[in-house]
């Protein structure tokens, strides 16, 4: 018999494209059909009444509760106290320190996504160590003419996110010495680094909160106190970097062995072994968890309504009891939702970019 | 050897005197003693658990003894970390799995430990790295990552690897294990290559086929013993021990 290489041909037009896709996933057989088109028409009979409150008899202009209708949404509430939504009680005349402050973090983290832009190294530093100073300068004010601006005034969205980026950055660093600790060779090291965890992740956010609030006072002496912000501050990085050790720590166990004797039989010290060899690879393993417990950490930090610290929710909450916009809270909890639901799908999304993208060739995907 | 026992014999590579280990009750090595010239090619065989791999393993540290002295170079191997660390500068490993870093590049793999234990400027590194790679014949490979690489071709890359750190040791623990046969034959010949080139060398390996061709001698291992060894043509022909005679007429005639 002849044997020819046989020439490679186009796969059947029904299988590919929009068309093969809906014939695989929505109408393979009568049964998936059927599914199909009860599903789709439930979706279409619940989901409507939603899309005609929130867009089609909204009502979006005006300045009072006057101007709604009242068949759907109103979105003037939202409108007229947006700025307090954003800024809190932060002065108005001052607000543009927060918008500065703001546009330059997402000027810094989007030079840091973008994979095109150069000098990450430098622009990480900076991110990371000059812009928390900036910041810290802008926001408290004090300094170069700054009006200083008392943390009691500060809320809305921007304190959710000072709370949020503050207790980001600062809590990985922290789990992974914490993970490591748990997992060092030395008794003391690791017993420390357990009872700290065990303590930590053992009790409710709620209550360190309230300790660091109410309780941590009475510790220190007469006079000494410090701002309650920076208390809520230290108590949600404690908080939430005995969650990231754990996080770390399962990504430490699936590195395999090898990977630690290849390290130290080419005579690398430990750090170097970790920095260089081991957390790359763990890190990467770690990113659904990590982002997971960012993602927990952002919404979180509305918790600070309990120590009398005014975030979006509770400003919100509080701007809903006005006499002049009683009975629009629906309006307030969606809106909130939706900002925190952009804020926590961007992360969960460039995690999922992220992981893609560190993708070597190794593993399972 | 007629040397004091004390004395550090400086002819020497690596030198096991009276060495035991144990894994909690289990006695895994019992009283190892051999003696490895400079530029000596040693092939180690034996059955699975007779203690072969880590024996090697504890020239370099990778497993902790617990009597008996270890010297390498000169240098007596202790729980001091910074002897530890000098010794593992000298002694270059390849492991059964390769243990690449799938995260670092090819070439990447090769400099990182020259420049971060040895401080050798970048340049330079790499300049040494390329050369190596050209010798275990995959130079266009460097930039890859190994999960892109065939098995055979990730086992050179880590002959490579160690090789870059200039070390005076070599210690194979099963190279070819857990390669595919067709792979075996390529990572065999770099290191017949490295043999004859007069590199020390510690070898675990079931090849017997590279021990008859290279080793000055073959060293039997069971149960945690050094059972028998000899140059390999005595070895192979006229095996001393019954344990011997019988571990060969299974792996050489299947």
């Amino acid at each position: 018999m002849k044997y020819e290489t046989q020439k490679a041909l186009p796969p059947p037009a029904s299988t590919i494209g929009v068309l093969g896709w809906m014939r695989k996933h929505l109408f393979k057989g009568p049964g998936s059909s059927i599914a199909t088109l009860v599903l789709g028409y439930l979706a279409v009979i619940w989901l409507w009444p939603l899309i005609d409150w929130a867009f089609i008899s909204a009502d979006w202009l005006g300045t009072t509760r006057q101007d709604c209708s009242g068949d759907g949404a109103c979105w003037v509430f939202i409108n007229q106290r947006l700025d307090q939504f954003l800024y809190g009680f932060y002065p108005e005349a001052e607000t543009w320190r927060l918008d500065l402050s703001f546009v330059i973090l997402m000027a810094c983290i989007g030079w840091l996504v973008i994979p095109r832009l150069p000098a990450k190294g430098p622009m990480a530093v900076f991110t990371l160590v000059i812009f928390p100073f900036i910041a810290f300068v802008l926001l408290s004010g004090g300094f170069f003419g700054l009006e200083p601006v008392d943390t009691h005034k500060w809320g809305g969205l921007s304190l959710t996110l000072v709370l949020a980026v503050v207790g980001i950055v600062a809590a990985l660093p922290f789990g992974v010495l914490l993970a490591l600790g748990r997992r060092s060779h030395m008794p003391i090291v690791r017993s420390l680094s357990v009872i700290y965890i065990e303590i930590w992740r053992g009790v409710p956010l709620i209550t360190v909160l309230f300790m660091a609030s109410v309780m941590l006072p009475l510790f220190f002496p007469e006079g000494m106190d410090f701002d309650k912000l920076l208390r809520a501050l230290i108590g949600i990085t404690m908080f939430q970097s005995a969650y990231m050790a754990e996080v770390v720590r399962g990504g430490l166990q699936a590195i395999p062995r090898g990977q630690y004797e290849a390290a130290d039989a080419l005579g690398l010290g430990y750090w170097q072994k970790m920095v260089m060899i081991i957390l790359p690879q763990a890190l990467k393993l770690m990113i659904p968890g990590i982002v997971n417990t960012f993602i927990a950490l952002f919404k979180d930090t509305s918790l600070v309504l309990i120590i009398g610290l005014f975030d979006l929710l509770a400003i919100m909450q509080a701007a809903a009891n006005d006499p002049n916009w009683i009975g629009f809270a629906t309006e307030g909890y969606v809106f909130v939702a939706l900002v925190f639901w952009v804020f926590c799908f961007s992360m969960s999304r460039y995690s999922q970019h992220l992981e893609k993208r560190l993708h070597t060739g190794h593993g399972a995907r | 050897m007629s040397e004091p026992q004390n004395r550090v014999d400086n002819e020497l590579a690596v030198e096991l005197r009276n060495l035991n280990k144990w894994y909690g009750e289990f006695h895994v090595l019992k009283n190892i003693n051999l003696q490895v010239k400079k530029g000596e090619r040693i092939v180690i065989c034996g059955p699975s658990g007779s203690g072969k791999s880590t024996m090697i393993r504890c020239i370099n540290r990778l497993e902790e003894h617990q009597q008996g002295e270890i010297i390498v170079n000169g240098r007596h191997l202790t729980e001091d970390v910074k002897q530890i660390e000098s010794v593992r500068k000298d002694v270059g490993m390849v492991f059964q799995h390769f243990n690449l870093f799938p995260h670092l590049t090819v070439l990447e793999n090769c400099v990182l430990a020259p420049i971060w234990v040895k401080k050798v400027p970048r340049k330079e590194a790499e300049a040494t790295a390329m050369k190596y790679l050209e010798r275990v014949k995959i130079p266009e490979q460097a930039k890859k990552y190994p999960g892109q690489l065939s098995g055979g071709q990730q086992q050179r890359v880590a002959i490579a690897r160690s090789l870059c750190m200039n070390p005076d040791v070599m210690l194979f623990d099963e190279p070819t294990s857990a390669l595919d046969p067709e792979m075996i034959k390529e990572v065999l010949d770099v290191m017949i290559e490295l043999a004859r080139e007069g590199m020390t060398m510690l070898c675990v390996t079931h090849e017997m086929g590279f021990a008859k061709t290279v080793a000055d001698r073959v060293i039997f291992m069971d149960s945690g013993q050094i059972i028998e060894e000899n140059e390999p043509h005595a070895f192979f022909n006229n095996p001393e021990h019954e344990r011997t005679k019988l571990f060969l007429s299974q792996i050489l005639n299947h």
